[in-house]
């Protein structure tokens, strides 16, 4: 049994309200798992279209490089079945660049889910971005109920989302630059930290995520 | 804004913390995931984990730690010691660590790091040199300071921007131990000449070597490892202190 089977937890019967956490080449899945663990919500990692389409709640979670992750996505024929999911979404990091159309990271056609462009930070600051950075909430959200100013979270990239305000729920600033911190388009979140690296506010943002 | 980071660094020996500690509120105070748990509620912002003794022998126990580290701890960490080959990180990756710290084999074989930071992100491989000062430059010493290379610092840290890596963890060997404070001349001279983001390490006595650290250069993080174990610093009042200070700081 490897570790990542570990801390799968198949769905016990049909109408079982399972969180899917999408498997891809480009996930630090056992981290947004050992999270979910932690306050009792059991999930299944998976790649598999049908669970995917039926979870209550799909976690994208990401680390890694734009190109592969998508041509690993495209040949599970995963960015189509991304597209038609109705219920809530979250893409952490990586997983949230994906959702818009284009990455300046190796070029990238993304999935194009909201409008928006992902671009490498300015080099007059250290990339990566690597720590804790505050976001400030742009709009009212279930994502931010019971959560006190300052927010904290822990950040690790060197891209940055770049949408429309409409789109946006919380920003963050890394030296000059302004970005998206939180996004929302229809059921679609995307957090551009780490939530199940952010400690307890970011574990009640996660919690707050599976409560929507 | 982003804020700089405080991390705490434990030494482990066969899955336990080495050295002994006096924290009086831990049942077992050799446990490194207690230890990291309390650290984590004191509010460090990142934990390293060292297994200093590395041997092929006590692999397991060390990627055993790993995972629970993973399961009980939300924040980030990282972990090195005897780090060689591409199979050993993705071992600790998998595991569940978050960053992996190179030393040695990234002298050895520069080239892992290269491969390392292609399959796996630039932003979980952390690149830990042992600089010492010989008369107007640094030269890199490896196998924990005992032997010396005829590379320079500077330019061993530019390579390991070009290859890839995420951040430097710049140790000074002749701070390490000192409570001198940190090597502000090392550490400005690698700050000044890449754009990766470097963790202040060695010679950390009190909390004014903290300010005068991170006032001084343009340091990401500063790290420490007794004196936090031996609480003569705590990490809240530290934190405090800072912040007081003007420096951007989670609280």
């Amino acid at each position: 049994m490897t570790r990542e089977q570990k801390i799968c937890y198949p769905a016990l019967k049909e109408n079982y309200n399972m969180i899917a956490i999408i498997k891809y080449n480009a996930g630090n899945v056992a981290s947004v798992a050992n999270a979910l663990l932690r306050f009792g919500f059991e999930c299944e990692i998976t790649d598999d279209p049908e669970k995917i389409l039926t979870a209550d709640k799909v976690i994208f979670p990401g680390q890694g490089r734009a190109r592969p992750a998508v041509k690993d996505l495209k040949r599970k024929g995963l960015d189509v079945i991304i597209k038609k999911i109705k219920n809530p979404f979250l893409g952490i990091c990586l997983g949230m660049q994906l959702l818009l159309p284009f990455s300046e990271e190796d070029q990238t056609e993304c999935l194009e889910i909201l409008e928006g462009r992902v671009k490498l930070f300015p080099n007059d600051e250290r990339i990566p971005q690597i720590g804790w950075n505050e976001i400030i909430p742009t709009k009212d959200c279930q994502l931010f109920v019971d959560i006190q100013n300052p927010i904290y979270t822990y950040f690790v990239n060197s891209y940055y989302v770049d949408t429309e305000e409409k789109n946006i729920l919380a920003t963050y600033e890394y030296g000059k630059t302004k970005a998206a911190a939180i996004i929302k388009k229809n059921n679609f979140y995307g957090t551009q930290f780490h939530p199940e690296k952010s400690g307890g506010i970011g574990l009640k943002i996660l919690e707050n995520f599976l409560k929507l | 804004m982003l804020t700089k980071r405080i991390i705490a660094c434990l030494d482990i020996a066969e899955g336990r913390v080495k050295k002994g500690t006096n924290f009086e509120n831990l049942r077992d105070a050799g446990d490194p995931v207690e230890l990291g748990k309390m650290y984590s509620e004191q509010g460090v912002d990142e934990l390293v984990f060292l297994d200093i003794m590395a041997t092929i022998e006590k692999r397991d126990t060390f990627l055993d730690l790993v995972g629970r580290v993973a399961k009980e701890i939300n924040i980030p960490f990282a972990v090195g010691g005897g780090v060689r080959a591409i199979d050993d990180i993705r071992n600790l990756l998998k595991a569940g660590a978050d960053k992996i710290s190179i030393g040695s084999a990234a002298i050895t074989n520069p080239d892992l790091v290269s491969r390392a930071s292609q399959e796996f992100g630039s932003q979980c491989i952390v690149i830990s040199v042992d600089p010492k000062r010989e008369g107007n430059s640094w030269k890199i010493y490896i196998k924990g300071g005992r032997e010396r290379t005829n590379i320079d610092a500077i330019e061993f840290c530019l390579d390991m921007e070009r290859r890839g890596a995420g951040e430097l963890l710049v140790n000074s060997l002749d701070r390490d131990g000192t409570k001198r404070g940190y090597d502000i001349e090392l550490l400005r001279a690698i700050s000044q000449v890449t754009n990766l983001p470097i963790i202040a390490s060695s010679g950390a006595g009190k909390k004014e070597d903290f300010l005068e650290v991170l006032t001084e250069t343009d340091v990401s993080a500063v790290l420490a490892a007794s004196l936090f174990h031996y609480q003569e610093i705590k990490i809240g009042d530290l934190k405090e202190y800072l912040k007081s200070n003007n420096i951007s700081i989670r609280i």
